[in-house]
């Protein structure tokens, strides 16, 4: 294998759509299979099994003990498959499995988040992307630590990276448990082990080498599982071929409802929240878009924070440092947009749809509005009633199920659709090896970027420089496994939902990174001194904020909640910058002459790995 | 003395090539904020009877205009690069 990777990078295109062929067959031969009678069980353990199983081979098959294949995939990833690693790598549990429960469940504020994840690759191609990629370092805080100079920025930097990425691995981990208890039937503290087994196989041996080959086949799976059941759905229902031109059609379809249905007016009694604990019911329309300034401010902040956060997070701005070239780095940031949009444009259309197949009484699969007894006894209200996805309750008495009676985790929106829908079990065990592949692959990416900032910033820039490459490879592995041990603990503990951890993780790498990365390329007058006071400032001041609304009780201000404390961290961060920086000397002659070399394309790297 | 003379050559080929990089990525951040910030700032405006424009751009129309503003970026960034001869070679 290792002698044919000149010729499997040249082959691309061949081996991965004989993979694509591949899995579409299996997919068949699971609906087959189905037909012929084959328990639904089974086939939830083979999808899982055969995709799980691929993603392992590819790992070993890309093992390597050269430093630079194992930290940045030998740099010469394509840009289009730079870009649909990327997307995987990006795309995690919270946007596959949740974001269209949120979108169906919270409506028009919640699309923020759509804005916000896809905007912020405009920064990460104009501000940061290709000058990092010129640079020529390993891992974000080796540009941190070389640019400003000094161990202590350095330090700040893996920091600040460990806190954000290791907030975001918990949700990741706890994902894979989530889909893998459910379609395996096993307990959810089990399905976080055998889901972090499965990502470990993926990038201990091969490290960012394996995470690249991987995540393009995860970003198959995934797109493909994703986009099935609603191409079916949009058809079934009969709103048209393509379910992103027929959704604005059946927006206008959901709105007639919701006059119709009360949905808005007919709040939940507090009883039956009561009983339906963390559970929500639908109180909002699909399109009640901003109309005061508060709802504008909030939309923005929200927007403002995921932005800034996508162009911080070490995990995707180090995929960049694996294309052949600058000028295929912010090509490969436009590929990765598109590849993302391939999901994202998608969600709003499948709570869209989700919706109409629930509420709209010409729909044969709705419930609203039907008895209670019939809709108790629908396979699928029972399945998921069973492990606390939804509960129905008849809060008035009237034996009808109302709008306001029908409780709901958003994630069943994705995961309960095809049986929602009346789809065959098969379209459930894809959809499940989706939400796998996204959980696993944004997982992937995580765990290497803490490992190898611990193992090659802390461990081999700070503690021992000696090192040699066997040591610090090693090293590697013995940290990515600590690191995913740490990670399956934590989400075996199931402290916060998937969507809060990950908002966190946003804010909590804008707060301390955003302007120490942007004016490192872009104010040659940013100095150490600066550059610390931001990082420490910054995130002090957004974690402080983060405690004080989530668990001390403050009440936000001006709607800043714990989702948008990026809006109190990066202020301080780049005041304290640019003060601080002002204060203190300018950086060296040797610095600005780095910062000249980063900004241009030619001539060779600045980084000495 | 021809090392300074090609040394400063170098300097202010290089600092035009950043003074017109720089505009650019400025041009990019300025489009990027309307398509970002200011269409939805308009929010429940964009919705009429006809379409559910609000919806729309939140859920397509910034997405798309991003990507297109992404590679406009990239293909400009590879002129300029090329105009100054500082491309990779």
């Amino acid at each position: 294998m290792i002698k044919l990777e000149g010729g499997f990078v040249a082959n691309l295109g061949k081996v991965y759509g004989l993979y694509t062929l591949g899995f579409l067959g299996f997919v068949i031969l699971m609906g087959i299979l189905e037909a012929a009678g084959v328990e639904n069980t089974i086939i939830g353990w083979m999808f899982v099994a055969f995709t799980v199983a691929i993603y392992a081979l590819i790992g070993i098959l890309s093992r390597t003990m050269e430093s630079d294949q194992y930290y940045v995939a030998g740099r010469e990833v394509p840009a289009v498959y730079n870009g649909m690693a990327t997307a995987a790598d990006w795309m995690s549990g919270a946007s596959f499995i949740a974001m269209a429960g949120g979108i169906y469940l919270k409506g028009y504020p919640y699309m923020a988040f759509l804005v916000g994840w896809t905007g912020g690759y405009v920064l990460v191609a104009s501000l940061i992307a290709p000058y990092l990629r010129k640079f020529g370092a390993y891992t974000v805080p080796d540009f941190i630590g070389t640019r400003y100079g000094g161990n202590l920025a350095r330090f700040c930097a893996v920091f600040i990276l460990v806190i954000a990425s290791f907030t975001y691995v918990t949700a990741q981990i706890n994902g894979t448990g989530t889909v893998a208890s459910r379609a395996l039937q096993i307990p959810f503290e089990l399905g976080v082990w055998i889901g972090l087994a499965g990502i470990l196989f993926c990038s201990m041996l091969g490290g960012m080498r394996a995470v690249t080959w991987t995540q393009v086949a995860q970003y198959i799976v995934l797109i493909i599982a994703y986009l099935i059941p609603v191409f079916w759905m949009s058809n079934k229902l009969g709103y048209g071929l393509i379910p992103h031109f027929a959704q604005f059609e059946a927006v206008g379809r959901v709105q007639e409802l919701e006059a119709q249905l009360g949905i808005g007016a007919l709040m939940p009694t507090a009883e039956a929240q009561a009983a339906a604990g963390k559970l929500a019911a639908l109180k909002v329309g699909i399109n009640d878009a901003s109309n005061n300034f508060m709802e504008k401010w909030k939309f923005f902040t929200l927007v403002l924070c995921m932005m800034a956060g996508t162009a911080s997070l070490p995990h995707v701005l180090m995929r960049y440092f694996t294309t052949d070239s600058v000028r295929n780095a912010r090509k490969s940031v436009g590929w990765s947009l598109l590849f993302i949009c391939g999901l994202y444009l998608t969600a709003p259309a499948l709570a869209t749809f989700t919706k109409l197949s629930l509420l709209d009484p010409n729909v044969a699969t709705s419930i609203i509005g039907k008895s209670f007894s019939e809709v108790s006894n629908l396979e699928w209200i029972q399945q998921w009633s069973n492990v606390g996805f939804l509960k129905v309750i008849d809060g008035n008495g009237d034996g009808i199920v109302q709008i306001n009676e029908f409780f709901m985790r958003g994630d069943i929106v994705v995961l309960a659709t095809p049986e929602m829908a009346g789809l065959p079990y098969v379209i459930s065990g894809l959809v499940a090896a989706g939400g796998l592949a996204a959980a696993m692959s944004t997982a992937d990416g995580l765990l290497l970027a803490i490992a190898n900032a611990l193992s090659h910033d802390l461990y081999y820039k700070i503690i021992d420089p000696k090192a040699d490459t066997k040591t610090r490879l090693i090293v590697a592995r013995i940290m990515l496994v600590l690191i995913g041990a740490a990670g399956a603990f934590v989400a075996s503990l199931k402290l916060t939902s998937i969507l809060g951890a990950v908002a966190w993780a946003f804010c909590f790498a804008n707060s301390g990174l955003f302007f120490p990365l942007v004016l490192g390329v872009w104010w040659k007058r940013a100095n150490r001194a600066g550059a610390i006071a931001g990082m420490v400032g910054g995130f002090g001041a957004g974690a402080w904020y983060l405690y004080m609304v989530q668990f001390a009780g403050m009440t936000p201000w001006m709607g800043i909640d714990g989702l948008r404390f990026g809006m109190i961290g990066m202020p301080v961060s780049l005041i304290l910058m640019v003060v601080v920086s002002l204060m203190t000397e300018e950086p060296d002659a040797e610095t600005q002459k780095m910062v000249d070399e980063i900004r241009i394309p030619s001539g060779k790297v600045v980084s000495d790995n | 003395m021809v090392d300074l003379m090609g040394g400063n050559f170098m300097s202010s080929k290089k600092e035009q090539h950043w003074s017109k990089t720089r505009s650019l990525t400025f041009t990019v951040l300025a489009v990027w904020a309307v398509i970002a910030f200011v269409i939805h700032w308009a929010g429940d405006a964009l919705n009429s009877p006809a379409f559910p424009g609000a919806y729309f751009m939140a859920g397509m129309g910034s997405q798309i205009a991003f990507a297109i503003l992404i590679f406009w970026f990239a293909s400009r960034q590879n002129k300029i690069d090329e105009e100054f001869g500082l491309e990779e070679k």
